[in-house]
């Protein structure tokens, strides 16, 4: 038997580590989203498409309100779509092609694994929003930003509860094809009761305050704050009007980001082993 | 802290229980493994389907927690203190996979970005023959080629020790035998193997030392030599006649068939047994039919274990030093 010749590596610390190995899963990612023609067109057309189809829902003679309310619409439904939907299918992708399996046997945490699936997704997601702002800015006007720093901080932490929600339907779900089926109730009533379709108010008000505790609808009402200004009863905001009117979204939505951990832990599977 | 003491795994009284929710009766696939495997060598896990040996590994692995007993490897929890003892392991799983729609180089240049202290991913792939299927999507890879990437990205990191999951199973004699030389290089260069096969020879060929599973058990372990050595040696021969053997050393049993009967000698002195039989029938002018004496071998302490289907045989147990 030979002696060792192998010197034991220093144990990497810090961020840059973390940072290499979500960039090289996320690069993996996007390359594998690029050649999945299916899964692409889904996910960049489906959002757009669904604003465009209920456009003439879109009605007023504030440009700026009107911007604002097809970046809501646009941001709502691409949250849906992609880091629910098409990081569903993603994680079932790469636990049926064991590969999740395979990457937790390496040096990457099962968290990097998770981040590392979902940043595409987060990519996508904010190039949509580029791309709309862009138009809806040429078509009509810029859309109000009352508050930047809350619609970013939204876009951020529902982007987190629907990658989490995915990660727990990916585990029930058997194949790719069937992430149609399993991620259908969740993406019905999460739209359904957001109140991009209709306004909540609309709803008997025990239904209404039920509906306000939907997974979507306090992302639509703080970006309703935060971009277009306006808060629930479609009366006009102040900064410091978005941040108060804000606070219980925010707490639902944050309740979410608990409830998405949660159930993420309890259902996801790394293995295609029961 | 001085992790040059410790051996690279030390498992005490290592159990994993499967199941026991929502109804599904609990399973105990790994019942109470001790196990100290010493730097450099290449430690063999036999048994058959369902001895526990994957699930030991994914213990050993840090990929599960132990229900009960300790795991520690280079002297770290390999779960709790994951950080400190991936940098320095390699696994290939028994079964694993990448996507389709990447391309092996792709895989490769991904994988190594998550390592702390990679090798070349052109190297590695050269290494186990790949080198001219860097461009090629996954999805098209024979089963044996995408076993050979499996363990190029389990090298790749430099492991100091490195978990085989039935590393071959699927390859062709001559990819397996490639492996072979692979893992032989490595522990040339000092890495610690433990492996789990169904190839006996293949344990017989590679393994310093070796264990028997069964039933989520150690049945028996060493050394190949001290396995074997352990192992009575058999004589078997058939006859035409009805007569009475000489007396032996070893065990006789008889079997009739078609006229014939079958002779099996059990034996712990092969050469004494073997030649008082031959003796035997020189003197009574018999021809012993098919005669066929042989060792001890690792496959037939292999296909007793086996047959021992319903209980363990504590008595055997052996504790690893």
């Amino acid at each position: 038997m030979t002696t060792t010749t192998l010197a034991p590596v220093p144990v990497e610390t810090g961020i840059a580590p973390r940072v290499r190995r979500v960039g090289a899963l996320a690069a993996m990612e996007l390359r594998l989203l690029w050649r999945n023609r299916t899964a692409l067109t889904v996910a960049v057309g489906f959002p757009p498409l669904m604003v465009l189809s209920m456009m003439r829902l879109f009605d007023s003679d504030d440009g700026a309100r009107l911007s604002g309310a097809i970046l809501v619409a646009l941001l709502g439904f691409a949250i849906v779509f992609v880091p629910y939907y098409n990081l569903t299918t993603t994680a079932v992708a790469r636990r049926e092609d064991l590969m999740l399996k395979k990457l937790v046997t390496g040096e990457t945490s099962q968290g990097e694994v998770l981040v590392g699936m979902a940043v595409p997704a987060l990519v996508i997601l904010v190039a949509q929003t580029l791309v709309t702002l862009g138009v809806v800015s040429a078509s009509f006007e810029p859309p109000a930003f009352v508050n930047p720093a809350l619609a970013v901080l939204t876009v951020l932490l529902a982007t987190v509860v629907f990658a989490l929600l995915a990660c727990a339907s990916s585990g029930v779900t058997r194949s790719v094809e069937s992430a149609q089926l399993t991620t259908m109730p969740l993406m019905l009533a999460a739209v359904g009761l957001s109140g991009l379709l209709f306004p909540l108010s609309v709803l008997p008000p025990a239904v209404e305050r039920v509906a306000a505790l939907t997974p979507l609808a306090p992302v639509v009402e703080l970006l309703h704050l935060s971009v277009t200004g306006i808060d629930a009863d479609g009366a006009a905001v102040t900064l410091a009007e978005s941040f108060s009117a804000g606070l219980v979204p925010l707490a639902v939505l944050l309740a979410w980001v608990g409830i998405g951990l949660f159930a993420a832990r309890r259902w996801m599977r790394w293995d295609t082993r029961r | 802290m001085t992790n040059a003491h410790h051996p690279v795994i030390e498992a005490t009284g290592v159990r994993r229980s499967y199941g026991g929710r929502s109804g599904s009766p609990e399973f105990e696939a790994v019942r109470g493994i001790d196990l100290t495997i010493e730097r450099g060598e290449l430690f063999a896990l036999l048994g058959t389907n369902g001895a526990g040996k994957t699930s030991l590994m994914e213990v050993l692995e840090g990929l599960a927690a132990p229900s009960g007993g300790r795991v520690r490897v280079f002297g770290y929890d390999p779960v709790a203190e994951r950080r400190h003892v991936r940098p320095r392991t390699g696994v290939v799983l028994q079964e694993s996979g990448f996507p389709g729609d990447l391309r092996v180089g792709e895989m490769a240049r991904t994988w190594a970005k998550t390592l702390t202290n990679p090798r070349h991913p052109a190297e590695v792939l050269d290494t186990v023959g790949l080198s001219d299927r860097v461009d090629v999507a996954i999805s098209s890879l024979s089963g044996g080629e995408r076993r050979r990437l499996d363990l190029a990205l389990a090298v790749m990191g430099r492991p100091e020790l490195l978990f085989l999951d039935e590393p071959t199973t699927g390859l062709d004699p001559e990819s397996r035998r490639g492996a072979w030389a692979l893992v032989r290089s490595l522990l040339a260069e000092g890495t610690t193997v433990v492996l789990t096969t169904h190839y006996l020879e293949e344990a017989e060929q590679l393994a310093d030392r070796l264990a028997l599973m069964h039933e989520g058990q150690v049945v028996r372990a060493g050394t190949p030599a001290e396995l074997v050595a352990e192992e009575p040696a058999r004589i078997q021969f058939t006859l035409d006649t009805d007569v009475r053997l000489p007396v032996l050393a070893g065990e006789h049993a008889a079997l009739r068939s078609r006229g014939l009967t079958r002779h099996t000698v059990t034996t712990h002195a092969l050469e004494s047994d073997l030649l008082a039989l031959l003796t035997w029938s020189t003197q009574e002018r018999l021809t012993l039919g098919a005669l066929d004496a042989r060792a001890g071998s690792l496959e037939q302490l292999f296909l007793t274990i086996a047959d021992q289907s319903a209980t363990p045989q504590h008595t055997n147990q052996e504790v690893l030093a």
